[in-house]
């Protein structure tokens, strides 16, 4: 029997991921004015694959004890990433506030698009216990 | 939770451009404020920001974790308020009250067009980050709604 957590499916990863992003990048822009900041990002496809999508089984096959996993572990993927900046400026600072703002919004998107899929699922869920 | 640091992240923010717009109307408002010697000249003002880095920061490794809930930062935060160690113009001006024995007065080493487009920035920054914290509220009150 699946468990009601299961049936949530990623959604409920993918808000609280888009959340988690939401932090990094208020942060990004907080500091858009600090010398030698960098700006931070995370890749969210691969902490998505680390919540547990078909993806993550790529594996190498191991015929001695010793040999490691072929991938990079999911840790050091899920990891923050530094932005590859188009113009950093003479202090250091990697923040390009049109594109933060611009990721931000995005972001709020993929937060709404996630919120509604979950209370979609939500909403059917307590449908089908009601019976209606 | 990520959404509510981003309240204090926005915040911590829009504090330090408060700051930074505080010393820019100091320097403006000194900036014709002359005296005879040099140490009693006002000197330009300008905050330090530095990266407000919160104490669960550093796990041995040098590498932020995401998956354990750390972060980049926490926002940003005012080191202290530096006096700029440029020279002070002196002008010859013997007729100015002000003026020394050799007839100089000595000007503050504010740049005014400096502090203009200082000033624009500021505000514009503040600006942005009243949106970020805005969307963050209005993105925390729909959660307020879930399954409802």
């Amino acid at each position: 029997m699946a468990t009601l957590s299961l049936d949530f499916g990623i959604y409920e990863a993918a808000l609280s991921t888009t959340m988690k992003r939401a932090e990094i990048l208020a942060n990004n822009i907080a500091n858009a004015d600090t010398p030698g900041y960098k700006a931070r990002d995370i890749n969210f496809g691969e902490v998505m694959r680390s919540f547990g999508g078909p993806e993550t089984s790529i594996k190498m096959r191991s015929t001695s004890a010793g040999h490691r996993s072929g991938l990079m572990n999911a840790s050091a993927m899920e990891g923050l990433q530094y932005r590859s900046s188009t113009q950093a400026s003479i202090d250091g600072n990697t923040v390009d506030s049109d594109r933060e703002n611009a990721e931000y919004a995005k972001n709020s998107l993929m937060y709404n698009a996630s919120f509604n899929f979950l209370n979609g699922k939500i909403k059917g869920m307590i449908g089908a216990i009601r019976g209606e | 939770m990520g959404l509510m640091n981003v309240f204090d992240i926005a915040g911590s923010a829009m504090s330090a451009q408060g700051i930074r717009l505080n010393t820019v109307s100091s320097n403006l408002a000194n900036a014709e404020s002359v005296s005879s010697s040099v140490g009693e000249t006002y000197r330009a003002r300008q905050p330090v920001f530095a990266v407000l880095k919160n104490q669960y920061q550093n796990n041995g490794f040098g590498l932020d974790n995401f998956g354990q809930g750390l972060s980049a930062g926490q926002g940003v935060e005012v080191r202290g308020i530096v006096e700029s160690a440029g020279e002070l113009p002196r002008r010859y001006e013997p007729k100015h009250p002000m003026a020394d024995d050799e007839g100089y007065v000595t000007y503050p080493n504010v740049n005014v067009v400096e502090e203009m487009a200082n000033m624009i920035s500021a505000s514009r920054s503040f600006q942005t980050n009243v949106e970020i914290m805005d969307s963050a509220k209005k993105m925390l009150s729909q959660l307020l709604t879930l399954g409802k």
